[in-house]
């Protein structure tokens, strides 16, 4: 029981006709890195505010290490840090003054901020700059001086809206080894929320894909491969010399396979079974040199766009029974490109 | 900033003003230190009742939208405080900034007109000064809460702007004239026999409609305290009159006229700032 640090249960938020988040279910255990996975308009947003208490839920609850987030939600605040996606600062006050400020506002004693904002602004690299008004940082610097700002009341918990967005490749880097730091080294449990995939994939203990406001599949990386795998997709990545018409035929004529098709370089196999030991056989057996071979499906892109798939599909079928279900979709695609222009 | 360094300005130019025009035979010279206008330089009183607006929708306009925009909203949301304490907050920025710059003003333009002028006030007359100016301080409060309410509402800080100096313009400009249209439908005066029968009520019909604005409201509590020799605010009959001895009216008296309105404007203050309260606790932090 105290090993989960952060519960819902069966929380739900809608706005008007639309159902932003809708019966979600979700335990993060104590020190774990868990990344919420999803297109934007997902309702990633609308669930860390529930979290912290900003929004209220319409259906469901929310706790945080015993405390309900909407009933309690300065107890709930003062152990729980957020990010917001593309956090803002005073642009007339420096670094260090905004740091302050937001010690103050947590009740700190002077002498405490004074010693934390020096020790993190240190951790965040930004000494040099933390007597520079706010108004002439560059949105990496922006999004570091958050990450001080975040830990500066020393939470247990950290809410990350799309940390990674609008930063450099190297300020990427610096931001997820910071991150893997924070949950390993301080032990605080990290929520994440992101559309990109790959940084996710490289920190996260566990994700949650969020589609049109339902978590759709949750575990690690690894579960959710196994999942995928289990219900008979399994797609084999091969390149084989020499590579000819006659290799496309033979791959379709092998027992099991379901379709073969080239992309780029590589032969694509579906089917529905494990297929890895009979190709190869086959392949050898006729003459050809196989290059390479890989079974997908075990990275996140791969999961990813398999749960996408298959929420459209059903989204088709609902489509189908003719109620207003694309109307919404076509909404919720509306907004969420108005949103990614606008960020 | 730059709207009170204008306000300082304006307000010494109007005391240049009322040096040049003042004249000697007043019974109050102190007062008509804020109270005379000079030729082309307007009173400091009328000074105030024009910008004082101006100040509290500054100061006011961008709190919360502002907040939003910069985004720094959420991030004081998600600090271990009350919601209400950050609107809270603003408001009483506000009116603590309003009240230490129309004291410091009252007061220091009183004190340059002193060492000029060399007549020293007289109880009475710093007993009225310190009302007139609590009486501006609420006034300004109205517009900064009236102000701050819309700043929760829009979603921009321009249109929130443009809204508080609409509703301004309105009640400075047109609310006279519309409470004229509504009191002469209600009390035509068209010939001799409507004008003797309706007159009373159609003057006190439009009196009180543009009492409801907090323009109106405090340009007559203000003439009032400022001007011992106002002695009704209301309609006062020829027969009512006959046998008043002409004179002043005491601080006191003065004080009771104008009583109604004091209690009316902070009611609107606090009125626009429970409006500003409601809804943004009601609203959902998020800045999208």
């Amino acid at each position: 029981m105290s090993e989960y640090i952060i519960r819902t249960v069966g929380l739900t938020k809608r706005y008007g006709e639309k159902t932003a988040v809708k019966q979600l279910n979700l335990t993060i255990k104590k020190g774990e890195v868990f990344g919420l996975l999803g297109p934007n308009g997902a309702g990633k947003t609308t669930t860390t505010l529930m979290l912290l208490g900003l929004t209220e839920p319409t259906e469901g609850f929310a706790s945080i290490e015993g405390m309900d987030c909407t009933r309690d939600p300065i107890g709930v605040k003062r152990i729980v840090g957020y990010l917001p996606d593309n956090v803002g600062f005073y642009g007339d006050m420096t670094g260090r003054e905004n740091l302050y400020f937001t010690g103050r506002l947590n009740g700190l004693p002077e002498d405490v901020i004074r010693e934390r904002t020096e020790g993190l602004l240190e951790r965040v690299g930004m000494t040099e700059a933390a007597d520079q008004k706010t108004k002439t940082y560059s949105r990496g610097m922006k999004q570091r001086l958050g990450i001080a700002d975040v830990l500066l009341k020393d939470p247990k918990i950290i809410i990350m809206d799309e940390p990674t967005l609008g930063i450099d490749p190297q300020g990427m880097r610096d931001l997820l080894s910071l991150i893997r730091e924070l949950s390993e080294k301080d032990g605080r449990t990290i929520l994440l929320s992101s559309h990109q995939l790959y940084q996710v994939q490289q920190i996260c203990d566990r994700v949650g894909i969020f589609v049109e406001g339902s978590l759709i599949a949750c575990g690690t990386i690894a579960e959710l491969g196994k999942k995928m795998e289990r219900e008979g997709k399994y797609t084999l990545e091969l390149s084989a010399e020499p590579d000819n018409e006659a290799l496309t035929r033979l791959l379709s004529g092998v027992e099991g396979v379901n379709g073969v098709e080239r992309e780029g370089e590589n032969i694509l196999v579906h089917s529905r079974t494990d297929l890895r030991r009979r190709v190869t056989m086959e392949l050898t057996a006729n003459g050809y040199t196989l290059l390479g071979l890989r079974q997908k499906g075990g990275d996140l892109d791969e999961i990813y766009g398999r749960y996408f798939e298959k929420a459209e599909r059903e989204q088709r079928k609902a489509e189908a029974k003719g109620n207003r279900a694309l109307e919404r979709l076509k909404k919720g695609l509306r907004s969420g490109q108005r949103k990614s222009g606008g960020a | 900033m730059l709207i009170l360094a204008v306000i300082i300005i304006t307000s010494y130019a109007s005391l240049y003003g009322a040096l040049s025009g003042i004249s000697s035979d007043s019974d109050y010279i102190f007062l008509s230190l804020y109270t005379t206008s000079g030729n082309s330089i307007p009173s400091f009183m009328s000074f105030i009742a024009l910008l004082g607006p101006f100040v509290g929708i500054i100061l006011g306009f961008d709190g919360i939208s502002g907040e939003k925009s910069e985004r720094t909203l959420y991030r004081i949301a998600a600090q271990p405080i009350y919601r209400d304490s950050i609107i809270n907050g603003k408001f009483l920025a506000g009116t603590t900034l309003i009240f230490l710059m129309v004291f410091t003003m009252g007061v220091s333009v009183g004190a340059a007109g002193l060492l000029v002028t060399g007549v020293p006030p007289s109880l009475e007359e710093v007993g009225r000064v310190f009302f007139y100016l609590v009486f501006t301080s609420v006034y300004i409060c109205v517009w900064l809460g009236l102000s701050l309410w819309f700043s929760v509402v829009c979603k921009n800080a321009a249109a929130s702007a443009m809204a508080s100096i609409g509703v301004w313009l309105f009640f400075a400009l047109f609310m006279s004239l519309v409470a004229g249209i509504i009191a002469d439908a209600f009390y035509p005066m068209n010939n001799d026999w409507q004008a003797l029968m309706n007159s009373m009520g159609n003057y006190t019909l439009e009196l009180n409609l543009n009492r409801l604005s907090p323009y109106y409201l405090y340009s007559e509590a203000a003439s009032t305290i400022m001007n011992p020799s106002v002695r009704a605010v209301n309609v006062v009959t020829m027969e009512s009159l006959s046998g008043a001895i002409s004179g002043y009216l005491s601080l006191g008296q003065s004080l009771l006229l104008v009583w109604p309105h004091l209690a009316g404007l902070i009611a609107l203050m606090l009125a626009t700032f429970a409006g500003s309260y409601i809804c943004f606790m009601r609203q959902e932090i998020r800045a999208k």
